[in-house]
């Protein structure tokens, strides 16, 4: 009796959950990436041309110009986070889950599907809002290999962060209280819409502390060629949260974290 | 010998600290259609649970025609089939789209997922419901589809939990059909029920499990056969009760015309009918008052209860 085991059949495994994933934030686009689209022309319209108009330049760019990367990233992370957080958690939700867990399938390959999906739709979000952003003033594409990294490795690290809390979650709040209580402060403190040489010395110091001011310069780096901190170190940071986060992932689900 | 399902001192005591299977064996032999029957909390979904890598045992070893769930967890897996007891679906999903991810799941490319979905969506009469939405199909349509859905990866060993439960008679008998087939065809059949004629019906052989524990493990058969008694019902042409007292059988009326006959071992019907009709009493119906399975279910749930009672 042979079992259907092995390398090809967990590629066919892969390529089905991602593509259902995918998929699923299409169908319901008008609430996955119409969203972020508004949300960041907003923002480039009040903070870019109204307020942004009367701000002096920072690092020799103009005020929009210093944001628009910082928005991009904020939206590719988030929407990469609340992508597989949801996901995994409404197929837990609906017991769906059970479908994947009963198959043969890796628990490498499910951590893979959910996070590639997550990653699609906070690349593909981040696409739009740059394209947006085009709109309203010209970016500069200095490093253009740093830029494609940075946001891979991004998307990668929230949609990570996202199937833990997805893995977590026993209710819909829990699924909604990281973004809204960590990510989103850490976010809008991480240098999005200010360098933090602007900052008295104590949030200066603070703001280093932040994991998102590392992710959210660096990918500044990669248009403007500017940043407030050290880049080759930067990037030495994301790569060892992203080995962080991908160990934590893989440990719960090799745990077996929330089956009975 | 290679059994399609071995347990070996499974045990499960689940957070709150109740046990719900205490040191259980069960063995299922290839090509077997078994029954799992057991009282409400008795630890029937538990087992299934945990045979499927859905509930993470506390100990004891499960082997799926010889390979170990924890070692070999993706080759036993890719040779189980299951039907859980409640819908698990997205619902907004399309029936194909359900199928064909599952078939992906397991590592089956999309044209022989395509043709299996074809089979057996014709076989269960939703062929013309695989483009729709789940939340558009009906009770027993989705009862249908989680049989589909299990089938696609072609399982050797098909575990249904109550598959049957709250379908109507029709449709109950269809799945019987199929099952029959498939187990004819060489798939192990491990079915939990509580409709015992479901299971007196289909299985070859049955495990009672009560309170976590295995009470009987047994041939059909031979099981009901160790049944000493039955009770039947008789429908009499016209109201005789006063003579009852006068048989050899333990009787008891009903109404007028219908009475209770409990007919023990070494006690034949033919011998019942000639006496009735000795006393001019005639026969218009007979039926058994309850399944010959029920009847010996009861028996050994109600024996374990005392039997737990005494040594608690």
């Amino acid at each position: 009796m042979t079992a259907r085991t092995g390398f090809y059949p967990n590629v066919i495994a892969l390529q089905t959950l991602l593509s259902k994933e995918i998929s699923r934030f299409m169908r319901i686009w008008s609430q996955t990436l119409l969203p972020p689209a508004i949300t960041m022309s907003l923002y480039f319209i009040i903070f870019g041309k109204f307020i942004g108009s009367q701000i002096q330049n920072i690092h020799g760019y103009s005020y929009i110009q210093y944001i628009v990367p910082g928005l991009i990233m904020l939206s590719l992370m988030t929407n990469a986070y609340s992508n597989t957080a949801s996901s995994f958690f409404l197929t837990k939700f609906n017991k769906s889950i059970e479908e994947m867990l009963v198959s043969p399938m890796l628990n490498l390959i499910l951590l893979l599907g959910f996070t590639l999906g997550g990653m699609v739709r906070g690349l593909l979000v981040g696409i739009i809002v740059m394209i947006i952003s085009l709109l309203f003033t010209h970016i500069p594409c200095q490093h253009p290999g740093i830029i494609l990294i940075t946001a891979t490795l991004a998307a990668m690290i929230f949609s990570l962060g996202g199937l833990i809390n997805g893995i977590y979650a026993k209710r819909f709040d829990d699924v909604a209280f990281v973004p809204t209580f960590i990510l989103t402060p850490l976010t809008y403190l991480g240098g999005v819409f200010y360098s933090i040489y602007q900052l008295p010395t104590v949030w200066h110091i603070i703001s280093l502390c932040n994991p998102i001011l590392a992710i959210v310069d660096t990918f500044r780096y990669g248009f403007l060629g500017v940043s407030d901190i050290n880049i080759f170190w930067g990037m030495v940071f994301i790569c060892i949260l992203l080995l962080f986060v991908f160990l934590w992932a893989w440990m719960l689900l090799k745990k077996g974290v929330g089956k009975a | 010998m290679t059994y399609a399902l071995s347990a070996q001192q499974l045990t499960k005591v689940y957070a709150n600290g109740m046990t719900a299977l205490k040191a259980i064996d069960l063995n299922v032999a290839k090509g077997d259609f078994f029954a799992l029957l057991g009282p409400n909390g008795a630890g029937k979904s538990t087992t299934i649970g945990i045979i499927c890598s859905l509930v993470k045992k506390t100990s004891g070893k499960v082997f799926i025609f010889g390979h170990d769930i924890d070692t070999e967890s993706a080759k036993a897996k890719s040779l189980i089939g299951v039907v859980p007891q409640e819908a698990n679906f997205s619902l907004f999903e399309k029936v194909s789209q359900i199928l064909l991810n599952q078939a992906g799941y397991y590592g089956i490319p999309r044209k022989t997922a395509q043709k299996n979905m074809e089979l057996y969506l014709k076989e269960l009469n939703l062929w013309d419901k695989r483009d729709q939405p789940v939340f558009k199909l009906s009770g027993g349509m989705k009862r249908r589809l989680m049989i589909v859905r299990a089938l696609m990866s072609e399982p050797k060993l098909l575990i249904l939990d109550e598959p049957t439960a709250g379908v109507d008679i029709e449709l109950r008998r269809t799945l019987w059909h199929f099952l029959e087939k498939l187990n004819q065809e060489g798939t192990t059949i491990i079915l939990t029920t509580h409709y015992l004629e479901e299971a007196e019906q289909l299985c070859k052989h049955v495990a009672i499990i009560d309170h976590g524990r295995i009470i009987e493990h047994a041939n059909m058969k031979t099981l009901i056969s160790r049944l000493n008694m039955h009770t039947v019902i008789l429908d009499i042409d016209k109201p005789q009760a006063k003579y009852l007292h006068l048989i050899e059988y333990q009787c008891q009326p009903i109404d007028d015309t219908s009475i209770e006959v409990i007919i023990r071992q070494g006690q034949s019907v033919n011998h019942l009918f000639h006496l009735l009709s000795q006393k001019n009493i005639n026969v218009i119906s007979m039926r058994n008052k309850t399944n010959r399975l029920e009847e010996l279910f009861m028996h050994l749930i109600e024996k374990n209860k005392k039997s737990s009672a005494e040594n608690p």
